[in-house]
């Protein structure tokens, strides 16, 4: 039994069939990849995930309960966050502010409006900010407004955001896209530190395959809607089918 | 000081002191000169700008943090109105529960029309809280005249049951008061040829609107003030965070409603009486308008911007083309009609043209409205002295949109 289950799921666009019977069976505490080319289908299945779209049949249950027909708020409520393939942050907000906004959303519980509450006590929430900023190694932007910043930082920001609500499953969209080298070796260190600590599940689309290689425990490629191969990470990268389908077709 | 942070606590003492002072801030020139008539300190003009500048303080609340544009809050002051002169009627000729109530009863309509409203975002929420205000207006004025008043509006009579009070005496016209002082009670203070006013229904304004500027820096600076202004960056975001954005909208339009309320009650205060051209249109463009100007999302710009507005609309409105022809005297003839006629459009009924062309210019060169202009002034001088930033006002130097 996985914590994420993903069972039959179809998802059309007009005639573009987007996702074709995708099943998917994501284990507790483990770093889980999806590759595939552009346009397999990747983000699709995600945004099945987190409510952005429905599936047009199929059946996603994380934790045993569906996550379909919920909302967004009530899926992050049940301890789902996902980092975006075009970041998704508080752009005229500063550094600080973005990642004390989900420790909020988090303490004081999504649907209350506590905010009479929050506003007694707003130290604890300033002090796991920064300590949050401090770990993903941007305490020194803590008072920039984050439009300001470059792609690879707003990223991380957005990594720093999703963590800081301490998720059970984080949905990773290309985490290191538009990144330095250096900034990719440290978030893979980041995300490989933070999955031996606290025992996030975390599901990661990755193009880069250095990224994938050091991270991932279990590998699905999906390419044209449908997964194709799944498997261990030792297994997909001789594998005939997968040469074909994405590595073939890459180079 | 009072929780807050020492630039807030200076803005805040900035406009104790700016209210306090107003009557001699106000009338610069003296009295028998030329200037006379741009001098803004007599009591009915400096109750409203007060007044509005708490009707625009709240307004900023929900558009200046959330992004929300509400086209209808003209409706929440004319409920509120309504509300406060029913009281006045009903109960006591004592303002404070006219106030109160005006205040309950706008905040209670405001979260019917927010419930409903926020359904929509963007130009549809403007829509719909423009179509609910039109509808308030033409029920104030037509339907519920027996509650109303219909267009003649809503006055207190010698005959109103007034139950607290005792009864007046024979020919005394009944008139507000705050227990004993008459909101229209004056002191002159002379001094050379200047008169200072000194009026008891502009401080009792003046008060309530330090509280209101008080309370929305409190709001501001709050965690929920943060969640409204997450609204406005990324509503999208807000919900995969975990936060449904409709209760802290909600909050916000309610919060401002109050304020409208409040703003609806103080003027019946003031003048004891109610019409439905409070709800009109116009009326909800006014606090928008007050709100950019002065620089949506700061915490000082609405009360520039209510005040600016309110000055230009009556003092630019008084000027007419005799006083004009006084000021071009000096010149020879043709010369003067020239000059006056030139500048005629721009005066008296015309004061709208002169409003537009300078909002369109603020719009344009400062879109973060007057307190950035002001900033921009201050980082000048500041770039002289050392080169650092200019301090902010504002929660964030983002320009309104
Ligand atoms: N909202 C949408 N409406 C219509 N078509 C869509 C929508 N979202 C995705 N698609 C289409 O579905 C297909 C799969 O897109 P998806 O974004 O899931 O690919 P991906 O695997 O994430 O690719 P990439 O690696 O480029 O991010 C594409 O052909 C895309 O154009
Ligand atoms: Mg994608």
């Amino acid at each position: 039994m996985g914590i994420l289950e993903v069972q039959n799921v179809n998802k059309s666009f007009g005639g573009l069939k987007a996702l074709t019977n995708v099943n998917l069976n994501v284990e507790e505490g483990m770093i889980h990849a999806i590759i595939g080319p552009n346009g397999a289908g990747k983000s699709t299945l995600l945004n099945c995930f987190v409510g952005r779209l429905i599936p047009d049949t199929g059946a996603v249950t994380f934790d045993g309960q569906s996550l379909l027909g919920k909302k967004p708020h009530e899926i992050n409520q049940t301890g789902v966050s996902r980092v975006f393939q075009t970041p998704e942050i508080f752009s005229d907000l500063t550094v600080l502010e973005n990642v004390m906004i989900p420790c909020f959303a988090k303490r004081d519980g999504a649907y209350s409006l506590n905010a009479i509450n929050s506003v007694r006590n707003e130290k604890d929430i300033l002090e796991k900010a920064e300590q949050m900023l401090v770990d993903v190694n941007m305490a020194d932007k803590r008072d920039m407004v984050a439009s300001s910043m470059s792609r690879g930082d707003k990223r991380r920001l957005e990594m720093a955001m999703c963590l800081s609500q301490d998720p059970k499953l984080l949905l990773l969209d290309e985490p290191t896209a538009g990144m330095a080298r250096a900034d990719t070796n440290n978030t893979i260190e980041l995300l490989a530190e933070i999955q031996e600590k606290r025992h996030i599940t975390m599901v990661v689309i990755e193009h880069d395959m250095h990224v994938v290689f050091s991270l991932a425990q279990k590998i699905s490629v999906l390419a044209q809607g449908t997964v194709i191969v799944e498997d261990l990470p030792d297994k997909i990268k001789g594998h005939p089918k997968v040469q074909e389908a994405y590595l073939g077709g890459a180079h | 000081m009072f929780g807050l942070r020492k630039s807030d606590s200076a803005l805040l003492l900035i406009v104790i002191a700016l209210t306090v002072l107003a009557p001699f801030i106000l009338n610069p020139f003296p009295e028998n000169s030329v200037m006379a008539q741009f001098n803004a300190g007599y009591p009915d003009l400096m109750q409203r700008l007060v007044i509005f500048g708490i009707f625009a303080i709240g307004f900023n609340i929900l558009f200046g943090l959330t992004g929300y544009l509400s086209f209808g809050h003209a409706a929440f002051l004319g409920v509120g109105s309504y509300a406060g002169v029913w009281m006045i009627k009903l109960l006591t000729l004592n303002v404070i529960p006219a106030i109160v109530v005006s205040v309950i009863v706008a905040g209670a309509f405001s979260l019917l029309v927010g419930w409903i409203s926020l359904r929509r975002s963007g130009i549809y929420f403007s829509i719909l809280t423009l179509a609910f205000a039109q509808m308030s207006y033409a029920l104030a004025y037509s339907v519920l005249t027996p509650i109303t008043g219909g267009e003649t509006g809503l006055q207190p009579k010698v005959g109103d049951p007034r139950i607290l009070d005792a009864a007046l005496e024979e020919g005394v016209t009944p008139r507000a008061n705050l227990f004993g002082m008459f909101m229209n009670d004056s002191y002159d203070m002379v001094v050379g040829g200047w008169i200072f006013t000194f009026n008891v229904g502009y401080y009792i304004a003046a008060i309530c609107m330090v509280l209101a500027f008080y309370l929305s820096i409190r709001i501001f600076r709050s965690p929920f003030g943060l969640m409204l202004r997450a609204v406005k960056s990324n509503q999208q975001r807000l919900n995969y965070t975990g936060i449904e954005s409709k209760p802290y909208t909600l909050a916000a339009f309610v919060i401002s409603g109050m304020y409208a309320g409040l703003a609806g009650g103080l003027l019946v205060a003031m003048d004891t009486q109610a019409g439905a051209e409070r709800m009109f249109w116009t009326a909800s463009g006014e606090v928008v308008l007050m709100t950019i100007l002065g620089g949506a999302g700061t915490l000082i710009g609405p009360v520039l911007g209510a005040g600016f507005i309110k000055y230009f609309e009556n003092i630019v409105s008084k000027i007419n083309a005799n006083i004009l022809e006084t000021w071009f005297s000096f010149m020879p003839d043709g010369l003067s009609d020239v000059f006056v006629g030139i500048i005629y459009p721009f005066i008296g009924k015309g004061w709208h043209l002169t409003l537009g062309i300078l909002f369109m210019l603020v719009v344009i060169f400062l879109p973060g409205g007057l307190v950035q202009g002001g900033q921009k002034i201050a980082g000048m001088f500041k770039n002289k002295k050392d080169g650092s930033d200019s301090a902010t006002s504002s929660a964030s130097a983002a320009p309104a949109e």
